[in-house]
Formats: structure tokens, C-alpha cells, sequence
């Protein structure tokens, strides 16, 4: 006979206010099997948790039923409890009697009938509970990075600090990220590159640290502290190790009309490229879609060949395949970033009928000294100094229309005002107008920043949105916009208009969520564990987040992000063994027909056919094929014992009729 | 056609290639063909039957067949390659193991059709064209074929053969066909009518277990219902609409895997028209998850056993009022 013990928590009002909690006591003293109900305060405390553990002694509890907040929560406190106590910690359940209940009711008497519903519920469960022994795993001592810009970097640089080794994979062909592209940084207007080449530097001269540059993930297996994870290194044509970066080929190329995708198009580079002079790896590679020789055209371009010719240590391989790495991690660390959203939807701006409107990121190349003007800022359709330029804030943010994104890009008010600062002292004689809904400036001397440009510098910041865009023959840029203030239409004349552009996840982040089965945003973001208190994990174990992928960031956030991720995956590095969870799915041999419709929903890989002799009813012996779970892979989602036809697939600690009993007692 | 196919069993038998053929034999009616294995030409030219009556889809009898020693023949309809190689791809049936002759079909008949119209002591058939000449014990009837036809075959989906290894006459096509027009009806109902519509054609059910004995996609070691861990195992129904579940969850299970091979109905003896219930889900499946077609092939991915990013939510295309 089940001797089970009911604990009812008011979480102060939490539950208390909404829940009659001693009546639920009352109601669920009478359920069968129950001997003992109490309610308390705070079941979590140590009072309660006290209470818990001398009533399993005392009246020799078989299950325990909490009736509380989400098992999220404390299914743990109460678990180790119960242990404490001499109970099995899989005999406890958890009724969410607060999430799921007093939070989302106002009504008492409503909420009390559900709680003691779902008090109910749970007690129907623990009949059928079983005891449950966790096993251990091992943890694979290697980190993955996958991203390399300052998130990447800063996450990698963190764990090889604390002795661990790491890699990182980067789909660019260099490290560094958004970044690199950057030319000066709020709030102190210091050169992005002086502080991050430093960085990438270091990182590549680590000897804990492997750097995949051009590479991607193209497959993960595995679980917490043992994912396996396919690298695909994307051939460059080059040999990395015999390639020095001397930059002799893309002399030698005699293709110099690529699109320079670092400069964001608005130059050329050859096809055979380093991205930047301080590129991390400094390899060459070679852009397939542009090499005469590779791409194939003429027999006269087929035999090009210059820059194998010109390189001196023979590292040009026009044959090289990809090649794919198979590499064990314990811990998973993404940073895959963030780029401007594409402007395409906003013809109102005219961004892709005036090459004088373009967006901050490009602005930044344009004011880099490595830019393609070398660092004067120059309009790019007629190379002539801008003399009015009109910012535009918030493109394609806090939009609530399909063309942009619903939340606030973040970063964007700052680097307007650096940006208008930076023109303002460089160029004097340049009107600048920023239109803005409003400024944010929350963050250490950024308000501070934002008056200096407005007070210091003049700049004139304007509350409104601007309406059009229109290229004039004369070369100028007609913005109409409104003033909201003084309630007029406006008209500028300007030579360049510059977007704030919102931002958004990079577009590799989606197929890598599947892959590493977190969860995403409908922003496409990385979801983290919990919004305050874990936001650098997710909610998968052993993943976690580092910087923009998460949420749009500033460098200083992001920095720290990436520390915090740092430090959460050494957590688990340095672990010898972890814990594994003991609530994973079984097939029943006898029952299962080996049909693989488990084997087709697992997303971790841990169902496997064999065929094996059985003895039948009817006394003969059958080669029956069956499936095994390796239990070590299970992450006990339970996706396989919904999709088993015949039931045999089954999941401890929520069995199929474990499920049933608690519908029953619901619908009762 | 019955003379073609027994000269091509017994010479499969006589040059080794296959040591047993399925195929049908008279049983105490003429209308009433059953499902028969045959290990000699001897026994084949004594008893082995193919005619307008000849139903029954023996697919599912090569879940047991094929796993014996040697090689089977079967003869299929191009309905019941359908179930074969949805078979082949739930590794319920060894493929390798059988020899499958594929064989044409115009259409079987439904003898209770036939009796119907009043027309008793069956003791054959003969299709003229649009008219079909029954004798019977009582002498001569004729009535047209398109009336005595099996509901299956009056919405067949395909004349196309999707497994063989050897044809017997010419394979047809992939047809256009109203099977979903009834769903589409229902669909239409108020609540409250198809409620009322399933409630007296499920009453009916007397849960002898036929649809599921017959069913190929029903292959299941051991059946939920005869399991006394589900919760669902066999009882008493506690009043006459109680077996709507059975119907409900024997869909559920079934769904995505049902070729619509239309057996359950064919041989429920209340004439519960069972099928409806699969094709609504076949219908929704298409809609949702784009055309499928349970048995097409042995590799492909069921769309309830596959996740793509382009998924819809079913539930929320429904709460818009999406089609």
C-alpha cells in the first residue's frame, strides 16, 4: 500500500492569495494512499523542506506530492530533500500550483477547485512512480566556439585561460567578426581595431586555441558533455600551413572586380583575397565564384594560374576539397552575431536607388582609414565631401509591421551620436540632422555621450520620423520628413542620408539551433535557460550563449556575455563525470515491432535496431527486429514513445500510464 | 486473367523460384474469396481462385509469410503494393523474401450489393461490358456492373503498380479520384450533424476486431488494445457509442501509415464506413504537409514522423481558419 505525504506551499501570497491552500490540504487528505497533508509557508525553506523530510520518517512516506511553483524551479531542492531523507528523489512530484495556477486566476474558488485538480493529478502519478538511480557520463575536456567575432573570441581566450582547450569555427575567413568593420567605438571613441586585433592575436598564439577559420558546423550528435560535432573546413584553395599572407597573389590576380564583401561592396578586391591586413588567420583564399581559373570561362582564363605562379612557398591548390573534422566537446559555446537586416522592403529610403543613402555599417567603412576612401569621408556616387547629412534612426526597428523587426536594436542611438560626433569634429563645415523616436541611452557614460554631441557639437537632433527619401537630379538627396515637436513638414536637402539599420540574428543561427536542438525567439535569437537568472545558458545542457546571438548587444555587453558563458562552460569542463538524468525512454522488446518510427523522431541519435531471437507465444523462435535506447544519449524528451504504434517505447518517470492516471484524475 | 496468373504461379513454382504462392481459393459462397496459400500446382489447379469477387488484399498475410524459409509469390492489385511496400518500410515484411507478380484490376464487386437488389443464391458472374450477367440458383439476373461495384474501387486512387518484380498485362496510372468528396461532406456538417452522422454508424459496431484483423497497416506485435498497460485494453463497453474510441485511436495509429487500401470498410459487417476516418487524416495531411502518399515508396519520410523548419502548426493554421 502507497503511503504518500501532500505538502501544499503558499509561497507567501504567491499561492496563498489566489488558493485556499488549506482547503486544497483538506481535499487532497482524502485522495487514496494519502496519510499525511500539510501546508506550509515556504516549502522551499529550510523549515519546509524539514517538514518534508520528518514526515517521510516519521509516517515511513512511499511518495511525495509538493504542491508548488514549476518543477523548473524547486523539483530539484525537493528531490535532494526526499534523498536526505532515505526516499528515492524520482518519488516525488511536483503540482504547479502557482505558474499554472494562482498566477493566471483571480477567482479563489476557481483556483482552489483547480488546485486541488492538480494536487490530484500528481498524487495519481506518484502511484506509479518508480525509484529511479541516475548514472554518470563523462565530460569530454574540449570547448566549442562556434563564431569568432569579439563574442567568440573573448568566450575562447576565457576558457584557455583556465586550461582548457578550445576551438573555435568561424564561416568567415577570418576571425574578428562585426567588429573588424567597425571604425571608432562608444562611449570612448577609441579605434575598434587597436582593441580587437590585440585579441584576435592572442587568440590565434594560444596554444589551447584552434582556430577553423572558413569553416561551419555541419553536424552535432551527442549531449551535454559529450557532443560530437562534424567541422567542415571549406577549401580555401590555399594551404594554411604553407600560406604566409604576404599578399603576393592578390597582386598577381588579374580579377580585381569582386564586390569587397569586408568593405560591404563599396570597393573592389581581387579574387584570390585576405580580407584585412590585420586578418586572423592571414591566409589567402580563394573567392570560387570570381576565379577565372576555377570558374571556368575561356581556355585563356581556364589556364590563369597567376597566383599560383607568384606565390613562392607553393601554397596555392586549385584541387583542394573540403575536408570535415570529427572532434569531441563537452561544452558547446555559440556566437554566431548579428547583421544589419536587408533593406529591400524600404523604398521610402531609396537605398537601392541612390548609392548616397546607405546604412551605419557601411558609414563605418566609409570613415575607416582601411575603408575604401582611406578614411575621408567621401559620398560614394561622386567621391565629393557631404556637406548636409540626414541620419535616420530606428530602420527597421520597433516596427510593428512585417517589413522590420518588433524590438529595439539597441545599439543604434549610440553609434548615430558617434557617428554625427565623429563627422561634426573631423569635417566642422557638415550640417548633421539625426531624426530619432527616442534616444536610449541607458548604460555607464553613455547619456553623458549622447549630450555632448547634441550640446558640444551641434548636432541637431530632431524628434520625427522621416516619410521619404528622394534622389534629386542635382545630385542632392530630398528627405521629407516631420518634426513632431513643432509640428512641421520638413524638407532637407542633403548629400548623404545614413540608415540606422536594425539588426538582426545571422541567418546561420536557425539550421544551428536545429542542430544543437535550442530554442530560438521568433526572432530568430537564442533562447536563454531563464530570462534573468540563467542568460547564458540555454536551455539545452551544455550550450550557452555568448553575445548578440542572444539579444542585441553593445561591445562592453557583449564582452561580458561572453565571459559569463566562459565561466559557465568551465563549470562543466571542469567536471570529471555529470550526472545523468534517469528519466529516459525503454523499448519493450516484446512489444516493439521494429517499424523505426522512433528511430526517425529522435533528434539525439540514441535509438538503434537489432535483430534478436525470441521466443514466441506459440512456442517457436522468431529473429524479431527491435529497438534499444542507449541511455546515455537519451535526453528523455519523450518524442519517441508518442510516436511508437504499439506502445513499447516508454519513458521512466513519465510513463504511458503514468500520463493516463494523471488525465484520469484531471477528468475525474 | 485467372488462367494467366496460374500458369505464371505454377511455373514460378516449377522453376524454383518461389516455394509457396498466396493467393485465393472459393470459400463457402462463390462471392466469398479467401485469402489461400498453395505449395503445389496440383493443389493450385484444384482450388485457386481469381475473379470479380476477389478482394481481399494479401499483403499483411506476408508479415508472417515472408519470414518463412524460401521464397512466396503473391499476386497484387496495384492497391495492395501500396500496402506492401509501406510494409517494406516499417521493416515489417521481408522484402527479399517475396516474389511479387503484379496484376491488373477493373474493379471487384461487392456481393451484398448484388443481394441488395434482391438478387440471392449467387453462383456466378459474368461482366458484359456495362452489364453484369449473375446466375443463380434461381436462374439468370442482370443488373449494371457500376451498381454492384465495391465502394473501394468506385473512388480507386491508382491502377499504378508501385512494387513488382514482374507485371502481368500493362501497368496503368496514378488516377484522379473523388475519394475525398464524402470527407469534404462531412466537413461541411454542423458539429451537431456529424456527431449525430458518426454516432449511428459507429453504434453499429459490434468490435468483432475484423477492420483491425484485415487492416495492413495493423501489424502490430502486440495490439494496444490487447495491452493491459495502455489503459485501453478490451472491456465491455459500457453503452453502444463506447467503441467510437476504438475507431478514433485505431485512426490515430494508423495515420500517416494508411495507404487508404480501403479493407476495413470492405469487411466490416455492419458496412461502417471506417475508411472516412483515414482519409479525413490523409486529407489533412496533404493539406498540411503537402501531397503524401502512405506506400508510394519505401524510403521516403512520413510527414507525421518528420519535422521540417517549414512545418506548419496544425493547430494554429487551424485557429486562423487557414486552409
Amino acid at each position: 500500500m502507497q503511503r504518500i505525504g501532500v505538502f501544499v506551499c503558499h509561497c507567501g501570497t504567491n499561492i496563498a492569495a489566489t488558493v485556499d491552500v488549506k482547503a486544497v490540504a483538506e481535499a487532497l487528505s482524502h485522495e487514496s494512499g494519502v496519510v499525511i497533508s500539510q501546508e506550509y509557508q515556504y516549502m522551499c525553506s529550510e523549515a519546509g523542506q524539514n517538514l518534508i523530510k520528518d514526515s517521510i520518517k516519521e509516517y515511513g512516506l512511499t511518495g511525495v506530492v509538493v504542491c508548488s511553483c514549476s518543477p523548473r524551479m524547486h523539483e530539484n531542492t525537493f528531490r535532494k530533500a526526499a534523498a536526505a531523507a532515505g526516499l528515492n528523489p524520482y518519488l516525488v512530484e511536483i503540482a504547479n500550483i502557482r505558474e499554472q495556477c494562482s498566477w493566471i486566476h483571480k477567482d479563489i474558488a476557481t483556483a482552489t477547485e483547480k488546485a486541488i485538480i492538480l494536487g490530484k493529478a500528481a498524487i495519481a502519478k506518484v502511484h506509479l512512480n518508480a525509484p529511479l538511480t541516475a548514472g554518470e557520463s563523462p565530460v569530454a575536456k574540449r570547448a566549442l566556439v562556434i563564431g569568432g567575432g569579439i563574442a567568440g573570441i573573448q568566450t575562447a581566450l576565457d576558457i584557455a585561460e583556465a586550461g582548457f582547450e578550445v576551438d573555435i569555427v568561424e564561416k568567415e575567413a577570418t576571425i574578428g567578426g562585426k567588429m573588424a568593420q567597425i571604425d571608432k567605438t562608444f562611449p570612448t571613441l577609441d579605434c575598434a581595431a587597436c582593441i580587437l586585433t590585440p585579441k584576435m592575436v592572442e587568440a590565434s598564439q594560444n596554444e589551447l586555441i584552434t582556430i577553423h577559420s572558413y569553416s561551419e558546423v555541419s553536424a552535432v550528435k551527442g549531449f551535454v558533455g559529450n557532443f560530437t560535432v562534424t567541422i567542415k573546413k571549406k577549401t580555401r584553395f590555399v594551404d594554411e600551413t604553407k600560406c604566409t599572407g604576404c599578399g603576393l597573389c592578390t597582386e598577381a590576380c588579374p580579377m580585381k572586380k569582386v564586390p569587397n564583401a569586408f568593405n560591404l561592396g563599396l570597393d573592389n578586391r581581387s579574387a584570390i583575397y585576405i580580407p584585412f591586413a590585420q586578418a586572423v588567420p592571414k591566409v589567402a583564399t580563394i573567392d570560387p565564384n570570381y576565379c577565372l581559373k576555377l570558374k571556368g570561362g575561356t581556355v585563356k582564363e581556364k589556364v590563369c594560374g597567376k597566383c599560383a605562379a607568384a606565390c613562392t612557398v607553393g601554397a596555392i591548390n586549385y584541387h583542394q576539397q573540403d575536408e570535415y573534422i570529427e572532434q569531441k566537446y563537452g561544452a558547446i559555446i555559440v556566437a554566431t552575431g548579428f547583421n544589419p537586416i536587408k533593406l529591400d522592403k524600404y523604398d521610402e529610403f531609396a537605398y537601392n536607388q541612390c548609392p548616397d543613402v546607405v546604412t551605419s555599417l557601411e558609414l563605418e567603412r566609409l570613415m575607416n582609414a582601411a575603408g575604401p576612401n582611406g578614411g575621408t569621408l567621401l559620398r560614394p556616387s561622386d567621391k565629393t565631401h557631404p556637406h548636409k547629412i540626414v541620419f535616420v534612426q530606428c530602420v527597421g526597428s520597433r516596427c510593428d509591421d512585417s517589413k522590420g523587426k518588433p524590438y529595439c536594436s539597441k545599439i543604434c542611438c549610440m553609434y548615430t551620436a558617434k557617428h554625427a560626433m565623429l563627422i561634426r569634429e573631423k569635417y566642422p563645415d557638415t550640417e548633421v540632422y539625426v531624426f530619432y523616436i527616442d534616444v536610449r541611452t541607458p548604460g555607464k557614460n553613455f547619456d553623458e555621450f549622447y549630450r555632448r554631441a547634441v550640446e558640444q557639437y551641434n548636432v541637431h537632433y530632431i524628434k520625427g520620423m522621416v516619410g521619404k527619401v528622394t534622389p534629386k537630379a542635382d545630385g542632392t538627396i530630398d528627405v521629407q520628413a516631420s518634426d513632431l515637436l513643432s509640428n512641421e513638414q520638413l524638407h532637407i536637402d542633403a548629400d548623404m542620408v545614413v540608415l540606422a539599420t536594425a539588426i538582426e540574428p545571422d541567418k546561420t543561427a536557425r539550421p544551428l539551433a536545429t542542430m544543437l536542438t535550442t530554442q530560438m525567439d521568433t526572432n530568430d535569437f537564442f533562447t536563454e535557460a531563464h530570462a534573468k537568472l540563467r542568460p547564458v545558458e540555454s536551455a539545452t545542457a551544455g550550450i550557452f550563449l555568448s553575445g548578440a546571438c542572444q539579444g542585441p548587444k553593445d561591445i562592453p555587453e557583449t564582452v561580458a556575455q561572453a565571459s559569463a558563458a566562459a565561466s559557465k562552460a568551465i563549470g562543466l569542463l571542469v567536471k570529471n563525470s555529470i550526472t545523468c538524468n534517469p528519466c529516459v525512454a525503454h523499448s519493450n522488446e516484446l512489444m516493439c515491432n521494429g517499424c523505426s518510427a522512433c528511430e526517425k523522431v529522435c533528434p539525439y541519435g540514441a535509438i538503434t535496431y537489432q535483430d534478436k531471437e525470441f521466443r514466441m507465444p506459440d512456442r517457436t523462435t522468431a529473429i524479431r527486429r527491435v529497438a534499444s535506447v542507449n541511455p546515455a544519449v537519451c535526453q528523455g524528451c519523450g518524442a519517441c514513445t508518442v510516436a511508437c504504434p504499439s506502445g513499447a517505447m516508454d519513458l521512466n518517470g513519465f510513463s504511458n500510464s503514468q500520463i493516463m492516471a494523471e488525465v484520469d484524475a484531471i477528468c475525474k | 486473367m485467372q488462367e494467366a496468373i496460374i500458369s505464371k504461379a505454377k511455373q514460378l513454382l516449377a522453376d524454383g523460384t518461389v516455394n509457396r504462392v498466396i493467393g485465393w481459393k472459393k470459400g463457402e459462397f462463390a462471392y466469398d474469396i479467401t485469402p489461400a496459400i498453395f505449395e503445389s500446382a496440383e493443389e493450385i489447379d484444384a482450388e485457386f481462385v481469381y475473379d470479380d469477387f476477389t478482394s481481399a488484399n494479401v499483403s499483411k498475410y506476408l508479415v508472417k509469410e515472408s519470414k518463412k524459409e524460401g521464397k512466396i509469390l503473391a499476386f497484387l492489385k496495384p492497391c495492395d503494393t501500396y500496402s506492401l511496400n509501406q510494409l517494406t518500410k516499417e521493416h515489417r515484411v521481408n522484402r527479399d523474401n517475396i516474389y511479387v507478380v503484379g496484376i491488373p484490376s477493373d474493379g471487384k464487386l461487392d456481393a451484398e450489393k448484388i443481394k441488395a437488389k434482391g438478387i440471392t443464391g449467387i453462383i456466378g458472374v459474368e461482366r458484359n461490358g456495362d452489364t453484369l450477367k449473375i446466375n443463380t440458383i434461381y436462374g439468370e439476373e442482370t443488373m449494371p456492373v457500376s451498381e454492384a461495384m465495391s465502394n473501394k474501387c468506385l473512388s480507386c486512387k491508382s491502377k499504378k503498380h508501385v512494387t513488382y518484380d514482374e507485371l502481368i498485362g500493362e501497368d496503368g496510372e496514378v488516377i484522379e479520384s473523388d475519394r475525398f468528396d464524402m470527407v469534404e461532406k462531412l466537413e461541411n456538417m454542423t458539429s451537431q450533424e456529424r456527431y449525430d452522422f458518426w454516432k449511428n454508424e459507429l453504434s453499429k459496431c459490434i468490435r468483432c476486431n475484423a477492420c483491425r484483423n484485415v487492416c495492413p497497416a495493423c501489424t502490430c506485435e502486440n495490439c494496444v488494445f490487447d495491452n493491459p498497460d495502455s489503459g485501453i485494453q478490451n472491456k465491455a463497453a459500457s453503452d453502444s457509442f463506447e467503441e467510437n474510441m476504438f475507431h478514433i485511436i485505431r485512426a490515430f495509429h494508423v495515420a500517416g501509415r494508411c495507404t487508404d487500401c480501403g479493407e476495413c470498410s470492405r469487411v466490416c459487417p455492419q458496412n461502417i464506413p471506417l475508411h472516412l476516418l483515414n482519409r479525413k487524416f490523409i486529407k489533412d495531411i496533404n493539406s498540411l504537409y503537402g501531397e503524401y502518399q502512405a506506400g508510394e515508396d519505401t524510403t521516403s519520410r512520413a510527414p507525421l514522423n518528420d519535422y521540417t523548419q517549414d512545418d506548419c502548426e496544425a493547430s494554429i493554421v487551424h485557429e486562423r481558419g487557414v486552409e
